[in-house]
């Protein structure tokens, strides 16, 4: 990641003073092991941008929460202490803690990424979460990315279109090329955490912007043998400014990736592809 | 008063919902899906290693069919298991995979010819076969004789996942996300729905259905120590029984899962050992073959997780400053194997562990997986006991997984129970006389109950707090009702448990607002989950035996003669601080494969008096048909396929078992 993306996010301007840029995701930790290999408990202070849109009387503020650094903490344990002992209002989404579900995707220190396998150690005492802009705010910490991704796949028709909706269920299956099945499900492992649209430039400015994540559901699509759709149909639903021209390969969501997906590799390709049926069409 | 009308509410967006949902759909029914959260961060994504079916493409996979993982599961629930579900099961499962590879799941594929495999500890080659290149691949797993674990590199249920929630979406299927259910609506035995609430608004909507189908998950959350999702808290099982009509099923039957990350509890696949994996100690040692000299690290999760902890109170454990663990040594694997397979284990030992899993032994130990227990059903997955109820998945004791449930079988049986249930679902919803009679004002009297249920917490003077009831329940049953359980225990286990429901009704809330309120959602619902952990905790006290997963060390044996039955939990009055427990026998006579030792494990048993009967028979029938083919024979010894909706039934087509199939 370099400092021209960091730029583009969408650093949080609390009237309490945005996050301190300089301790991004670098680890100015203090070992956290003593020399007997005792621990040195860190005292962590944890800065949450709080805004509950069901209660618009109280405007967005940054909160800030003080407490020990334990051992192999994550913001998963950490948050759920705070809440559980400090602040019981406290509005965030975890589910798997296990870095697979998505649920959890949120700003850390000006970038967004999965809470629930950052670990503290790995940050300075002084953390700043903010939620993932660009989605419907919940409260807090909370987003609404499940709307918006339901939108996105219904727009995008994002679902396998069968060639026989009714296969003969007795039978064998269909071969496949393994090589074929492993490239499929690189791109299937897509978690759609939000991320890659809570980083994008187009998408500040782009509110229907369909994102990495739409496009490389479509190329997953579109690699799939057993899709009956031409790149006609493709074009039909990513051929425009929202879709696959409204990239300005930026490449933030490449480098926010928490699944490491080759975003923009995909993008470009789907441009390549799309151009070339804008350019043949009768 | 909101009431939404639909003709299936599905509780649960997982891959259980999912395909019930698409189902009835199918079927020309409307179904409305709850879910606590998008279905795609549904559990059943963590279903990492694959799913099992009797595919037989991989060469090590040859001869393998339907009676053998019939045999597989059986044992494997330790006889504890519906036989004829069971059947059922393994007849649908080589169609569920087929169905989703047809649907878009990118299976991993077999390669034609050699390959290098690690098989004991040793590298091995062997040679896939020219007609299985590009078909579904199956890789080993715990239990099972033969590779049959289909897979997806080890993300196979996100990959199952993605493509049946895709599939939903494309069948227009409303998903009402961050929505719970808290009630169930019902009157005189018949189900109607439920009381839902939104968890951003914080308002209770009424969702009146034909049919109402729970498919919420399993209830790991109860444990202080699980693989679970935090979403996974045993709500749907509660809403069931407290209904107290109908009944949970074997509640008692708790599985806990030999490797998970020491002390997160997060889940690395069973995949590193069916893929070669090695279980070590602290001086490095291979300790499975001392105990299992046969099945070693893939003999069934009960006993490999009983095996290690029985090593750790040796004094062979690992230790760090958490406490005390094994070693799950996958580096004989190879770099591209790991990067490429087990890719799952790779970042989660990367980011939790901060280790790399190529050099480096990962620090494992036991901990709550998987809940064989849940809301009673008969073989349509119906609730024997409330009409219009329905359940599928892990939240269903439907009953194919008995005390044991075997690696890769239940993310096979969400979708094979969703494919089952759904047909009968639809055939339920087809019938006339299943019409939604019920009157709007006695919907607004179980909406009126629920809002005063929480307008008492939110406005009560209760002096509880939640989050710290909640965190003692965990730490009694983790301590208390874990892998290797004593009467004294689960006795102390049992009263304390009771005493914190009862304080649970009391409890006081700091945050008193009415819309997206975490303390609120954990208030209800520690209310609900002290009911399901006190029938967990009160079924293991009961039970004097040790069966499956379910180990008592001053019951150590299985005991068929008095105990080859099925407990059911039923929660009689609302002011209840137990349930009342009611037995359900198992017929011998009609088994198809008699009680006997499972092949790894303890071989000491107490055998029924009416098993050698059945034994002789089995071992006549068997004789007498001698050449016969193996459906035959099958078909002879217990007869189910009359069971099976009708779109499901018929052979499954293999390598070496082709089939004519008159079109």
């Amino acid at each position: 990641m370099n400092d021209a993306t960091i730029k583009i996010l969408p650093i949080a301007k609390s009237p309490n003073g945005g996050p301190n840029a300089d301790s991004n995701g670098v680890p100015s930790a203090t070992p956290n092991s003593g020399p007997n290999g005792d621990t040195v408990r860190r005292k962590l202070t944890i800065s949450v941008l709080r805004y509950n849109p069901q209660e618009p009387s109280v405007p967005p503020h940054l909160q800030r929460y003080d407490l020990e650094e334990a051992v192999g903490m994550t913001l998963f344990i950490a948050l759920n202490e705070i809440r559980e002992k400090q602040d019981p209002s406290l509005q965030f989404d975890f589910v798997c803690r296990a870095g697979i579900c998505g649920s959890c995707a949120m700003v850390i220190n000006g970038r967004p990424t999965l809470a629930c396998r950052t670990l503290t150690k790995n940050l300075g005492t002084e953390i700043t979460l903010a939620p993932l802009p660009f989605f419907e705010l919940i409260g807090d910490l909370s987003v609404n990315t499940g709307k918006w991704m339901r939108g996105m796949s219904e727009r995008l028709r994002g679902w396998l279109h069968m060639k026989d909706p009714n296969p003969d269920l007795r039978r064998t299956e269909e071969k496949m090329d393994p090589d074929l099945a492993d490239k499929i499900y690189e791109l299937d492992r897509c978690i759609e955490c939000g991320c890659c649209v809570a980083a994008c430039g187009t998408a500040r400015m782009r509110k229907d912007f369909v994102g990495a994540v739409g496009l490389n559901r479509v190329a997953r699509f579109r690699l799939d043998p057993r899709d009956a759709r031409s790149d006609q149909d493709y074009y039909d639903v990513i051929g425009d400014d929202d879709g696959v021209f409204g990239c300005m390969s930026l490449l933030a969501c490449h480098d926010v990736c928490p699944k490491e997906l080759p975003l923009a590799t995909q993008i470009a390709f789907m441009r390549r592809k799309m151009v070339k049926m804008a350019w043949e069409k009768p | 008063m909101k009431i939404v009308y639909t003709d299936v509410l599905v509780i649960g967006g997982g891959l259980a919902g999912l395909r019930l949902a698409i189902g009835v759909k199918r079927r020309g029914h409307e179904a409305v899906i709850l879910s606590l959260v998008p279905p795609k961060r549904s559990h059943s994504a963590a279903a990492q290693g694959g799913m099992q079916a009797s595919l037989a493409n991989v060469i090590k996979g040859q001869g393998d069919n339907e009676d053998v993982h019939f045999e597989d599961t059986v044992r494997g629930s330790d006889w504890g298991a519906d036989q004829k579900v069971v059947r059922m099961f393994v007849n649908t499962a080589p169609k569920a995979v087929r169905e989703l590879a047809a649907w878009g799941v990118p299976w991993s594929r077999v390669r034609k010819g050699d390959r290098q495999v690690v098989i004991n500890g040793q590298k091995v080659t062997i040679t896939e076969r020219d007609a299985a290149q590009g078909l579904v691949a199956q890789r080993d797993f715990g239990g099972t004789k033969k590779w049959r674990t289909c897979y997806v590199s080890d993300g196979t249920g996100h990959a199952m996942l993605q493509t049946m929630s895709d599939q939903a979406i494309g069948a227009a299927i409303p998903v009402h996300e961050r929505t719970e259910a808290i009630a169930l609506i019902h009157d005189a035995g018949r189900c109607y729905g439920a009381i839902v609430r939104n968890l951003i608004t914080g308002e209770l909507v009424a969702y009146v259905a034909k049919a109402t189908a729970i498919a919420s998950g399993g209830a790991g959350r109860v444990y202080r120590v699980t693989s679970n999702a935090v979403i996974c808290e045993g709500i749907g099982s509660a809403l069931a029984l407290e209904t107290g009509i109908a009944t949970l099923g074997n509640m008692e039957a708790v599985q806990f899962h030999p490797t998970t990350i020491f002390p997160a509890g997060i889940l690395v696949t069973e995949g590193c050992r069916g893929d070669g994996g090695l279980l070590k100690d602290v001086d490095g040692h291979r300790f499975m073959p001392d105990y299992e000299p046969e099945k070693k690290e893939l003999a069934s999760r009960d006993v490999v997780s009983r095996r290690m902890e029985e090593h750790i109170a040796k004094g062979k454990g690992a230790k760090n400053r958490f406490g005390e663990h094994l070693w799950l040594d996958i580096t004989l694997l190879g770099e591209k194997h790991i990067k490429q397979n087990l890719r799952e284990v790779y970042e989660i030992c990367n980011y939790f562990l901060g280790i790399d899993p190529v050099k480096d032994w990962i620090p494992v130990r036991p901990a709550q997986h998987y809940t064989m227990g849940g809301v009673r059903t008969n073989h349509t997955g119906e609730s024997p006991t409330l009409k219009g109820l329905f359940a599928a998945g892990e939240a269903a004791c439907w009953d194919m997984h008995g005390f044991n449930r075997l690696g890769g079988n239940s993310v096979a049986e969400t979708v094979v129970a969703g494919m089952i249930v759904s047909e009968y679902i639809a055939d339920f919803c087809d019938r006339i006389d299943n019409e939604v009679d019920i009157p709007t004002p006695l919907v607004h009297d179980f909406l009126r109950r629920e809002q005063g249920k929480l307008d008492a917490l939110l406005a009560g003077h209760g002096t509880e707090d939640a989050s710290a009831i909640k965190a003692r329940m965990q730490e009694v049953m983790t301590a208390k009702v874990g892998i290797f359980r004593r009467g004294a225990d689960l006795q102390a286990a049992v009263d304390e448990l009771q005493q914190l429901l009862v304080k649970s009704r009391n409890i006081g809330l700091h945050d008193r607002s009415r819309g997206a309120n975490p303390e609120l959602v954990t208030a209800y619902r520690v209310q609900k989950m002290l009911k399901v952990a006190l029938c967990i905790a009160y079924g293991a006290l009961v039970r004097t035996e040790s069966r499956g997963a379910h180990f008592r060390e001053d019951f150590p044996r299985r005991n068929d003669a008095e105990w080859l039955k099925r407990t059911l939990a039923l929660w009689k009055g609302e002011a209840d601080t137990l349930p009342s427990l009611a037995w359900e026998g198992l017929d011998i006579g009609a088994m198809e494969l008699p009680p006997g030792w499972r092949g790894y494990g303890a071989k000491d048993y107490i055998d029924n008096p009416d098993t050698p009967k059945r034994a002789a028979e089995v071992e006549a029938l068997k004789a007498k048909l001698a050449g016969a083919p193996r459906f035959a024979v099958q078909e002879a010894l217990m007869p189910y396929e009359s069971l099976l909706p009708e779109r499901f039934r018929g052979r499954n087509e293999r390598i070496d078992e082709p089939i004519e199939v008159a079109q």
